[in-house]
């Protein structure tokens, strides 16, 4: 991974970036959750799962960074960036909610992520199939600790399935984006970098309608809504996700910490 | 200091005054805790041990949860990704300690319930340290480099401690701490080479946490309620004044290093004994602080009383899950 690297195309940059910001904007939700956990075990496990996703963000975030070639490393491009150039998937962004939604949207995007790395892990970047390997083995964990807590609170008490049917019918429409290609997968796909989104659909629904089967959950009908912040248009929530993430980083010009 | 339990008025109640034979056991105890032999959770131990263990032992643990806090105010905000995944695994860290403590506290047939009851209504205390704001990022690092530092020096001891269950968590939890400390000067060492902003800010923590961070190792020796019971028994090896003499001489480079000054004119090294001395603590804000009137003693409390009363439906529904999991095998194998 220290090899220089040449980005294949410019869509290349583009398309690891928004694999990084997904990441990185779902570990900032997450921490906000840090010691506020409805126990100490749970608390613990969201932590280590922000962590993960943390760590995953550094990676894409250095690995793009290097395919850009214009001296950018994570710190520039988590904390130098403005909404309009974060490419995450409005779920990402979305505020916390409670326990039930904070597990629901944490185990949307993380089966999402393991459809994701499996496909990756052929890509023609080899930094980017070694990072997929390596997240794939901490995904494993974290969609079996989210699975088990969606399932836990749907088939639970009345109050806890009333929260988490609440919360799926609030997040699932912003799952619709997710597996849907526009011209950038396009010209990542036929470079060999990696999958279509769209090709990552079918799995993950799989995997998805069977935890919520089993947490007795019903399916809201279908929607055309469709969240957009893969394109970089964003819900009203981002703006003040990153201004707080960033403030003390802009605060301080040219600093090092 | 998080366990500062020792040295802050007993709310328990009295202790009954043992019967007889009792006496002859607990002499034969005292005996073997004088000779620094371990006590286990199965061993007879004197009520009077076994209570000062569960107070110190579920206060050092309210410690660590409640110092979760004061450091997750800065997690979003931490000023780059490494920094922040630093802090995030450090807090993660303390979320273990409690963990592991409380289950120290347990083997002394109390229960984490029971404990956190205790915290929330008020009747446990916890290090007053994390009853202070963290105002700005170098909080987090001054935190680190003096709040566990100093924390350190008092628990290290402890690794000693006659009871096994609680010396053993300490030996972990000692070895993290440690390291948490060296993040802590290594963020600080980072402001110190930076712009004159940083350095600014880390000097204003500095000046800000410099006398609580003292005041962790609690009152003067003579002042010390129930640290002379708590040496004989071998749960306390080293005294308050000891730890703090050498807590100040440990410091005094480490801040020459960091170019930074500390708010007390009395702080010079004093050759004859050998020790740096320090000025007059104010015992009032310590006092003040420990009966509740700290700057955030009324947001800490409220911040885990919400965390748990807002969490409550999710235990419930976890039990009925775990309750009706357990029927349907139940029923399978029948």
């Amino acid at each position: 991974m220290n090899a220089p690297i040449a980005a294949l195309n410019p869509a290349h940059v583009s398309y690891v970036l928004r694999i990084a910001d997904g990441s990185l904007i779902l570990a900032q939700r997450l921490s906000e959750c840090c010691g506020h956990g409805p126990a100490l075990e749970p608390d613990i496990a969201l932590t280590n799962i922000a962590l993960d996703l943390l760590g995953q963000a550094r990676l894409l975030l250095s690995h793009a960074g290097a395919l850009e070639g214009q001296g950018r490393d994570e710190d520039a491009l988590a904390y130098w960036r403005d909404a309009s150039q974060f490419h995450n998937p409005t779920l990402c962004e979305l505020p916390n909610g409670d326990f039930a939604q904070i597990c629901l949207r944490t185990f949307f995007y993380v089966a999402w992520q393991a459809q994701l790395w499996t496909a990756l892990s052929a890509s023609k970047d080899a930094a980017l199939a070694a990072i997929a390997e390596k997240s794939s083995k901490e995904t494993r964990y974290h969609c079996e600790h989210l699975a088990g807590w969606v399932v836990r609170l749907g088939d639970g008490t009345a109050d806890s399935h009333a929260r988490m049917q609440r919360a799926l019918n609030y997040l699932l429409p912003y799952t619709n984006e997710l597996c849907v290609d526009d011209d950038i997968d396009l010209a990542a796909a036929a470079a060999g970098i990696g999958p279509l989104p769209s090709s990552l659909n079918d799995a993950w629904t799989a995997q998805v309608q069977a935890v919520l089967a089993e947490a007795t959950l019903s399916l809201p009908a279908s929607t055309p809504f469709r969240s957009s912040g893969r394109r970089g248009q964003h819900s009203e929530a981002m703006d003040y996700v990153l201004a707080e993430m960033q403030s003390v980083a802009r605060a301080h010009p040219g600093a090092q910490w | 200091m998080y366990t500062q339990a020792m040295d802050i008025p007993n709310t328990d109640g009295p202790t009954a005054v043992p019967a007889i034979n009792e006496q002859a056991r607990e002499a034969e105890f005292n005996e073997r805790a004088g000779r620094g032999e371990i006590v286990e959770a199965k061993d007879w131990m004197p009520e009077a041990y076994r209570k000062t263990l569960v107070r110190q032992i579920s206060q050092h643990a309210h410690s660590e949860i409640v110092g979760m806090l004061p450091e997750g105010n800065w997690v979003t905000r931490a000023p780059s990704l490494k920094r922040k995944t630093i802090l995030l695994a450090k807090i993660q860290d303390e979320g273990g300690h409690g963990l592991y403590l409380y289950a120290a506290a347990e083997t002394l047939g109390t229960s984490r319930d029971q404990m956190l009851d205790a915290l929330h209504t008020g009747k446990a205390k916890y290090s007053s340290i994390f009853n202070y704001p963290t105002l700005t990022w170098a909080d987090i690092g001054v935190i680190g480099w003096l709040v566990d530092g100093a924390a350190i020096m008092n628990q290290v001891p402890l690794c000693r401690c006659s009871y096994g269950p609680y010396a053993r968590a300490m030996v972990r939890i000692c070895k993290e701490e440690s390291f948490h400390q060296r993040q802590g000067f290594d963020l600080l060492l980072a402001l110190s080479k930076g712009s004159e902003a940083q350095r600014a800010m880390m000097q204003d923590a500095v000046n800000r946490w410099w006398w609580p961070v003292l005041m962790m190792f609690g009152p003067h020796d003579k002042d010390s309620q129930n640290s002379e019971l708590s040496m004989k028994w071998g749960i306390k090896r080293i005294s308050n004044d000891e730890l703090r003499q050498q807590f100040v001489d440990a410091t005094m480079p480490q801040g020459e290093l960091l170019g930074v000054t500390f708010p007390d004119p009395d702080l010079r090294y004093n050759e004859a004994r050998g020790h740096y001395d320090f000025g007059a603590i104010d015992w009032s804000e310590f006092w003040n602080v420990v009966n509740g009137h700290g700057p955030c003693n009324k947001e800490r409390l409220q911040a885990r009383v919400d965390a748990w009363e807002e969490g409550a439906w999710v235990r419930e529904a976890a039990l009925a899950h775990a309750r009706k999991q357990a029927a349907r095998v139940a029923a399978a194998a029948a």
